[in-house]
């Protein structure tokens, strides 16, 4: 019997145990990055900007070249990068209050230049790292640390649908969003990182993937509900499917 | 030998960056500095680099963090409030010990203040700027020839210590237009070469471990080691890299002390009174951190005291008190807000000091 492995520990994730929470997407998305980085055979040119906000310690867990961004600013540090070095691949991995309250102008603007990176968009509709604040997407009615009776759409506005105002501009290639909510949504968010990454080594510009995410801590929700909720709530809100 | 031409200060300092070996600029439109700009945006591209005109003083100070993190000689310009916007990625650039050169086109503040020239940004630059314990060099400039000769010293000293490198201009300089001897030395060859030794930036890791970019330091004790490395560094700087000129030191009564356009004014004022046989003399700082104590070594035993003048209500004035430390009397004379002391306003001030000593 010839015994063939089929699968294993990604080259591109440090054999750590990680400080996320328990049923925290963060470990998923970073494996299946790692699994792409890998399967493209990339790892030895590729360069990862960590966000500031629960992932602020990913340089911890790829093994690869990374840097850190001041909060919101990861798209900037990224377009430095990419422009000096355009033979290395530039990916930054960004949540919602990095990349869609504090460096909205970053991501508008960088998505408008079409730099030749790829973005991976945590969407967990909350800030983790702070203690659970509201997050520009976060959900009507949601109660968060400071919405503590519940997102109001009178006062705290509508969830800012990102993905869908950056498909407007010409020069964004391609956005995709996915969900981290069962088997088969995590094969298909594999799937969507790997094109955003080909997108990049074929020079076809800006490329987006945003991840529906799990927070079971500060949706005070067990594992299992929290990705219940996504499937029940947050994907009533935020559609999957390819938007560009 | 190169040929001299007539160009403003912030041209000067556009084409000493490029001829420095500056591979990367990024900005945003402010005045005064805005012919710099305009000036990288024509000559970068030509001269095979990277220029962006970014969406804000933000995204500009934070391409320069990535391209510098990616080894590249990089740079960024703007004027007082605009970089007030660029403090927080100055501390980064600081903190994950960074080379990068920032020039400030300094203007009148406070908030939006005027497009005038001032000095007014001197604690600023001096004293961080930004959050937490760290230092930038600091070079002012007295001319478009020494704007664009700092440009060299600027981009070598970011390198050799990576440290963040102010250059601390004023409207005054950056608009006034000189003759500039340019220069022979291109660096862009030897700093592409110098690139590939940078062993810790982000290149990809081929044949070798990862390298990370980061100023977090969680685990107990590392951020004090972090900051006990900048201290030393920062010391070294302080023994090494102090420069200055000094006129008629050696038997001056009083020492006037300014930097910048507002030096040029002490130099006229000083040989005005040195042609009326008064004995004045000058210190013109060049680095304003570190600042160049050395240039107030007792040897200048004749002084009774120091006029410091500024374009500002007083900022330098507490370095120049920090280093006489009381054994001098220390003076000043400054306006701000646009306005600039006039040689006149210096003269009758010295003279009502000189018959008080």
């Amino acid at each position: 019997m010839v015994l063939r492995k089929i699968y294993g520990h990604p080259k591109s994730l440090r054999n750590v145990s990680t400080h996320y929470c328990a049923g925290c997407g963060h470990g998923i998305a970073h494996r299946l990055i790692a699994e792409v980085v890998d399967e493209l055979d990339i790892r030895e040119r590729t360069v990862a900007i960590a966000p500031v906000g629960c992932a602020v310690l990913a340089y911890d867990y790829w093994d690869f070249d990374c840097s850190e961004a001041a909060h919101g600013r990861a798209l900037a540090v990224a377009t430095g990068i990419k422009q000096v070095r355009p033979q290395n691949i530039v990916f930054t991995y960004q949540g919602d209050g990095d990349l869609a309250a504090i460096g909205t102008n970053e991501t508008i603007h960088t998505a408008n230049r079409g730099e030749n990176l790829t973005v991976v968009f945590i969407n967990n509709a909350v800030y983790g790292m702070t203690g659970g604040q509201m997050a520009p997407t976060t959900l009507l009615g949601q109660r968060t640390a400071t919405t503590p009776k519940g997102r109001e759409a009178r006062l705290q506005g509508y969830p800012l649908k990102i993905s869908e105002l950056l498909a407007q501009l010409p020069a964004v290639k391609y956005i995709e969003r996915v969900s981290l909510h069962s088997p088969q949504e995590v094969v298909k968010a594999k799937r969507a990182i790997k094109e955003a990454f080909k997108n990049q080594i074929n020079n076809e510009g800006f490329s987006l993937v945003e991840i529906l995410s799990p927070c079971p801590t500060y949706w005070q929700m067990s594992p299992s509900k929290a990705l219940d909720w996504i499937r029940e709530a947050m994907i009533k809100e935020f559609p999957l499917g390819r938007i560009k | 030998m190169s040929k001299k031409i007539l160009m403003s200060g912030n041209v000067a300092m556009g084409e000493g960056a490029i001829q420095a070996g500056c591979f990367f600029y990024a900005g945003y439109p402010i005045t005064p500095q805005n012919e710099l700009i305009a000036y990288m945006a024509k000559q970068m591209p030509e001269a095979g680099r990277i220029f962006i005109q970014a969406e804000s003083e933000l995204a500009a100070i934070n391409m320069v963090f990535g391209a510098a993190a990616a080894g590249a000689r990089a740079m960024t310009s703007s004027s007082s409030p605009g970089m007030s916007l660029k403090q927080e990625g100055i501390s980064y650039i600081a903190g994950a010990e960074l080379p990068a050169v920032i020039i400030n086109v300094m203007r009148g503040g406070p908030g939006l203040g005027n497009i005038s020239p001032a000095q007014s940004d001197y604690f600023q630059a001096t004293r961080s700027g930004g959050h937490g314990d760290y230092h930038s060099i600091v070079l002012a400039p007295s001319s478009a020839q020494e704007a664009y000769d700092l440009m060299y010293v600027a981009f070598d000293l970011a390198d050799r210590y990576r440290n963040p490198v102010i250059i601390l201009s004023d409207g005054m300089l950056g608009q006034m237009m000189e003759p500039v001897q340019l220069s022979d030395k291109n660096n862009l060859k030897t700093e592409n070469r110098k690139q590939k030794t940078k062993k810790w930036a982000l290149t990809g890791c081929e044949d070798r471990a990862p390298n990370i970019i980061r100023s977090l330091y969680l685990k107990e004790g590392a951020l004090e080691r972090l900051n006990l490395v900048l201290q030393k560094k920062y010391n070294l700087i302080k023994n090494k890299e102090q420069r200055f000129e000094g006129m008629f030191l050696d038997d001056a009564k009083i020492i006037l002390v300014a930097y910048g356009t507002m030096a040029r004014i002490a130099k006229s004022v000083v040989v005005k009174l040195r042609s009326k046989g008064k004995k004045a003399g000058l210190i013109r700082p060049i680095t304003l951190w570190p600042f160049p104590d050395e240039a107030f070594k007792s040897r200048h035993s004749a002084v009774k005291s120091y006029l410091v003048t500024e374009m500002s209500y007083g900022q330098m004035l507490e370095d120049v008190r920090l280093t006489v430390n009381g054994s001098r009397k220390v003076e000043f004379l400054g306006r701000a807000g646009g306005s600039i002391p006039t040689e006149e306003e210096i003269i009758k001030k010295v003279k009502s000091l000189m018959f008080k000593v």
